[in-house]
């Protein structure tokens, strides 16, 4: 029996190192890992994080109603509004980062962590401070509607070189609702212009 | 073995710490947002799509991706009737700008909007080996970037070609499916700039999204279907000649 105290010792050894490998181990890995699945679960909600830029048509129908209401009549009902104008907003300054605990420090040391992705603040947010520049729309329209033999051919298209001849498109087409003669641009012409939509 | 007074005192604290991280504390669930309810796709529907290159300029600016590399990218495809198996495509930067006007009477030609598949039985995630990349509990494929090693083993693996290292980062970087928006009800940034609706976020587990009618009345296609990777970007008009 005497010989048999070595194989207690030993097996109490592998007790020892299995508690220090829980302990380890509990500290190194983080505590939502394998929540759902052989990953960090954290990461889920640290990717749905991250700042909206694109407010989404119904934010800019809020206040421009006006808008909404012309654009509802016309081909473009269904195009959004930052389709056109782009997502409106400014980045901010990067807010100082807290430091955090010592381990986290030594791990960020290790594995640098991302950096985070920078403030911003939208034109629905502060219409003052974030404000929009107007399209240019010999740069906006002709971009969709340049005829091509690859777009669908149910889609308006023109030949810009003949169409407007470097007139802006809104000088005769309002964007919001295209179609000459309803609720048509300031200047709209009386005939179609050369090029025109096929 | 005799365990002694001390033996037991250093042995018990040490158990009560593994203790506590082994019955680790559920972590915060979002609370507007419920995983279970949803689960995540796309519809493109390519007959719709111009190549203005808006889905790819809004990914970029609404996911800060940088140039030259892409979450969403458009390619035009040209099929000539003597060549149908080896088309000419092209993608322009991405088609980030539009594409060269296309000639009449030169073949077939039609625009094909790529992204990441979100596929169910994603070949990326399969082959991580720290765990960084998975697909989320409402069925978006995403990636940990604290994770990552950056070792673009995911890279090569995805047979649709949706991912890249990051520049700066140096991890794997790829098309969240703007899990930032769809989880606070708003659609992705490609959706909401496409001025046809070529392109449609689908919550397939929801009974009142539009998708279901479409789904029961269109033919609809996958990418590479004989890999069975459950890809759910659903593509409507898509051509055999498609990589």
């Amino acid at each position: 029996m005497k010989d048999a105290g070595h194989l207690f010792r030993f097996a109490g050894l592998f007790v020892v190192a299995f508690l220090v490998f829980l302990v380890v181990r509990g500290y190194v890995v983080p505590k939502t890992f394998g929540q759902y699945g052989h990953y960090r679960g954290a990461a889920i909600g640290e990717i749905a994080q991250h700042p909206v830029k694109f407010a989404g048509h119904q934010t800019c129908e809020g206040c421009h109603s006006d808008i909404a209401d012309t654009k509802t009549k016309g081909a473009h009902a269904h195009v959004n509004c930052e389709a056109c104008h782009g997502a409106l907003f400014q980045n901010l300054p990067a807010p100082p980062q807290p430091k955090g605990t010592l381990y986290e420090r030594f791990v960020a040391l290790i594995v640098p962590p991302p950096p985070p992705a920078p403030p911003i603040l939208l034109h629905a947010d502060d219409p003052a401070t974030v404000v929009p520049t107007k399209p240019d729309t010999l740069v906006l329209c002709v971009r969709c509607h340049t005829a091509s033999a690859a777009k669908p051919k149910g889609f308006p298209q023109v030949d810009p070189t003949v169409h407007m001849g470097g007139i802006p498109c809104e000088t005769c087409h309002n964007p919001h609702s295209p179609a000459i003669g309803s609720d048509a641009g300031q200047g709209a012409a009386a005939s179609p212009a050369p090029g025109g939509a096929k | 073995m005799n365990i002694s007074r001390r033996h037991l005192l250093i042995l018990l604290p040490a158990a009560a710490v593994a203790w506590k991280y082994v019955e680790a504390g559920e972590p915060e669930a979002s609370p507007n947002y419920q995983m279970s309810e949803h689960w995540w796709g796309m519809l493109i529907n390519i007959p719709k799509c111009i190549g203005c290159g808006n889905c790819v300029r809004a990914c970029q600016t609404e996911n800060d991706v940088p140039d030259g590399y892409f979450r969403t990218w458009v390619e035009r495809y040209h099929v000539t009737d003597t060549n149908m198996t080896t088309p000419e495509v092209i993608s322009p930067d991405g088609g980030k700008e539009g594409f060269p006007v296309a000639q009449e009477d030169a073949g077939k030609y039609f625009f094909v909007p790529k992204m990441c598949n979100h596929c169910a039985d994603s070949p990326c995630t399969q082959v991580c080996p720290v765990g960084a990349t998975f697909v989320s509990p409402d069925g978006v494929v995403l990636i940990d970037p604290t994770y990552c090693l950056g070792c673009a083993y995911c890279v090569q693996a995805c047979p649709y070609g949706c991912r890249y290292i990051h520049p700066t980062k140096k991890v794997a970087d790829k098309c969240t499916l703007c899990y930032h928006r769809i989880t606070k009800g708003l659609t992705t940034a490609c959706c909401e700039a496409c001025p046809t609706g070529a392109r449609q976020l689908a919550d397939l587990k929801n009974p009142n999204d539009p998708i279901h009618e479409f789904l029961k009345t269109h033919p609809v296609q996958v990418l590479k279907p004989q890999m069975a990777t459950g890809a759910k970007a659903y593509y409507f008009g898509l051509d055999g000649s498609v990589r």
